[in-house]
């Protein structure tokens, strides 16, 4: 089933028991990236996590593809907000009374 | 155990159609699903109770069992006759549980009415992965400083890790493969460890950079000299120039954090001069005040 650090997209659907076409649709959306690897259409296992979050909003809440893409930006943003947040936190450190 | 109603849990009467309860289950799950609501373990919580609600009430023959023993499933002899039915008729949605649920995250009510979830008998063999596991290492300014091994015991397992010299107050690294063991066969989930990072009495972090501030007396402010500082890794000497100002700043390159990763780059030191005026003049240094002040150019 892996290929180095690859995954066989028709393994992993078989697995899944999902169809092809559901990781054709995200590849088709930007979400995932498909990589050909020994003439098969293979994903990396890096990628994984993504996906598996993907199918998950897709199969268990039942949303749409435009609502994943949406969901993967705004958490990609809440992330991103997450980080800025520990930086400003770490800043206002430096004014805050030295702990004896 | 205490009783968990999973009518009120779905916030559904008991007259409920299989599609409102769908319904409500998709909206609750929208709401708290742990994808939507990382780092959130209310959500989390809230979300298991959703879907354990959800595997029970969604499957005709699950509900009316619970219809009829839920609320007095104390009573031995009914539960008893709950018991009998474990293992036989779980299991049958076949919808995907999250990434993050395993049989162990339902309520001992569940397990003691429907027998345990990972044994119930799903219908496929589907591979789940295990859950991730959240853990927080706390460290001071000076741990932090240099590259360092530590052990952790998670789930009774000992894990080595390396700690990276330069990591951040409230950075987070992924330890793969070491949370929670799939299921079936499923990989195992990451361990998530966040670092919480002490400040330091005298020295403030941020990023690369450090920053202190040192008190400096009046006459080698005006006059110039070589005095010693602390810094995190010991002391080092520095020179002040003639007519340093009070809070003025300087930076001593290299001095500060090491670079998260980039071994032998490091960010700068800043130190502050507080500077201290004297205090409790003999009436001789009064006199040669007076004398400076009387000489200086006055505008």
């Amino acid at each position: 089933m892996q290929i180095a650090n690859h995954i066989a997209i028709d393994e992993f659907c078989s697995s899944w028991n999902i169809e092809v076409s559901f990781i054709n649709s995200l590849q088709e959306t930007g979400l995932i990236e498909v990589v050909i690897v020994n003439e098969t259409a293979c994903i990396e296992v890096t990628q994984l996590q993504q996906l598996e979050k993907c199918i998950r909003f897709y199969y268990e809440l039942d949303i749409n593809l435009e609502g994943i893409e949406t969901i993967m930006h705004l958490l990609q943003r809440m992330n991103n907000m997450q980080n800025d947040i520990n930086d400003l936190r770490n800043k206002l450190r430096l004014f805050e009374r030295s702990e004896t | 155990m205490d009783f968990v109603d999973y009518y009120k849990i779905l916030g559904i009467n008991k007259t409920a159609a299989p599609k409102e309860i769908k319904n409500a289950y998709r909206k609750l799950a929208r709401k708290f699903h742990p994808d939507l609501n990382p780092n959130d373990k209310d959500a989390k919580k809230n979300f298991q109770q959703i879907n354990e609600a959800n595997e029970v009430l969604s499957d005709p023959e699950k509900r009316k069992k619970y219809d009829q023993y839920g609320k007095d499933w104390q009573h031995a002899e009914e539960f008893e006759k709950a018991k009998q039915y474990q293992g036989q008729s779980f299991g049958s949605r076949g919808a995907r549980n999250s990434g993050s649920q395993s049989g162990a995250d339902f309520s001992d009510f569940f397990e003691s009415m429907f027998g345990g979830a990972a044994s119930g008998g799903r219908s496929r063999q589907v591979k789940y992965r295990g859950e991730d596991l959240n853990a927080e290492i706390h460290l001071n300014l000076i741990d932090a400083l240099k590259s360092q091994k530590q052990t952790l015991t998670v789930n009774g397992n000992k894990i080595r890790i390396t700690i990276p010299a330069g990591i951040e107050n409230g950075q987070t690294i992924k330890i793969q493969g070491h949370g929670g063991a799939g299921i079936n066969g499923g990989p195992n989930g990451d361990l998530y460890i966040t670092f919480s990072i002490a400040n330091h009495p005298k020295i403030k972090r941020l990023g690369n950079n450090l920053y202190t501030s040192v008190d400096l007396d009046l006459y080698t402010a005006v006059l110039g000299g070589e005095i010693t500082i602390d810094t995190l890794d010991g002391q080092v000497k520095l020179k002040v120039k003639p007519e340093t100002q009070n809070e003025s700043k300087v930076k001593l390159k290299g001095k500060g954090f090491p670079v998260y990763k980039s071994e032998g780059e490091a960010g700068d030191l800043y130190v502050t001069y507080h500077i201290k005026i004297p205090t409790n003049l003999t009436d001789k240094q009064k006199a040669l005040f007076t004398e400076l002040s009387d000489s200086s150019i006055k505008p």
